[in-house]
């Protein structure tokens, strides 16, 4: 299955790996930071109601 | 005639299309209820795209000739790097939109995409390296379109550094549109220097040139394209959640200064 990358091979599987973790990282670091801002919101807009 | 200021006809010529009505999304509420219903399309078809690409780019492209097994980084290099490019020029606009209309969104837009372009530089150098080092016997080359490139990069991170240091909202806003206006110099000659100069290791974009002399083999072109339409639908879905997520920050930043004050 794995493809004969002959000498080549460190070349293109870093390029792959790299790639791949980098999106993967921002994809996670997008959500996370999404989740906590939400939640922070709407415990600033909780206060503030529950203030008046 | 005036009431048809701002408004273009459909190919029918039978139901006006009002490009007036694109100002609506301007509304932070608007833009996060309309962007929340298609976030999950986004999502799904760029998965989709990136893993087709990506598995059929690796597993099932042959080599080539001359460039062996390398060829297959041309899957990540060849669209990071358009996308690098073309972040900065979708920056460049929401930044003349928050220039010239003052609309929030837009500033927030610009924000949230620059690390995905700065994350698409990064890839694009490093597969860049790894493939220059054994096609031209070196990682690294002054050539114009490589150094344009990391120029590009370097504007990046004092974009995303200018927007961290200025507490003001609409003063980092002013200063980062100005900066992306001076970037996109950087961001035109990564893209057309080896045109301007026809020197320098690089060559010249090759997708384009179907029917022309050495064009972009077929084998490789289908699964490029697809690669391109998932990174592309990657960083839509990224770009419109962070942006989410900036109109809420600026939200709540403007509630705890409200409550500051009393």
């Amino acid at each position: 299955m794995m493809p004969e990358l002959g000498k080549y091979a460190f070349a293109v599987l870093s390029s792959y790996g790299v790639a791949i973790t980098l999106i993967t990282v921002l994809v996670l670091g997008t959500l996370w930071r999404s989740r906590r801002v939400k939640a922070a919101l709407d415990e600033v807009e909780a206060r503030r109601k529950a203030d008046g | 005639m005036t009431a048809d200021r701002g408004a273009i006809r459909t190919a029918s010529w039978d139901k006006p299309l009002n490009l007036n009505a694109l100002w609506e999304y301007a509304n932070p509420l608007k833009f996060m209820r309309t962007t929340e219903r298609v976030l999950p399309f986004f999502t799904v078809t760029a998965f989709a795209c990136l893993a087709v690409g990506l598995i059929w780019g690796f597993f099932f492209t042959p080599d080539d000739f001359r460039q062996g097994s390398t060829v297959k980084i041309m899957f990540i290099h060849v669209p990071t790097a358009m996308m690098a490019i073309n972040i900065w020029a979708m920056m460049l606009v929401t930044s003349l939109v928050w220039l010239v209309r003052r609309h929030h969104v837009s500033a927030l837009a610009a924000r949230a995409a620059a690390p995905i372009g700065a994350m698409m530089t990064v890839i694009a150098l490093f597969t860049g390296a790894t493939w220059g080092q054994p096609m031209w016997g070196t990682w690294w080359a002054w050539d114009p379109r490589l150094t344009a490139f990391l120029i590009l990069f370097l504007f990046y991170l004092g974009y995303m550094a200018l927007w961290a240091a200025i507490e003001n909202d609409d003063t980092a806003a002013d200063l980062t549109s100005v900066l992306c206006l001076v970037g996109s110099v950087f961001a035109i000659l990564s893209r057309y220097a080896v045109k301007f100069w026809n020197q320098g290791l690089h060559q010249d974009s090759t997708i384009m040139k179907v029917g022309e002399k050495d064009p972009l083999a077929a084998d490789y072109y289908l699964p490029l394209v697809v690669c391109i339409t998932g990174f592309v639908l990657y960083f839509v879905a990224l770009v419109l959640i962070r942006t989410n997520t900036e109109i809420r920050a600026r939200r709540m930043r403007a509630l705890l200064a409200r409550e500051r004050q009393g």
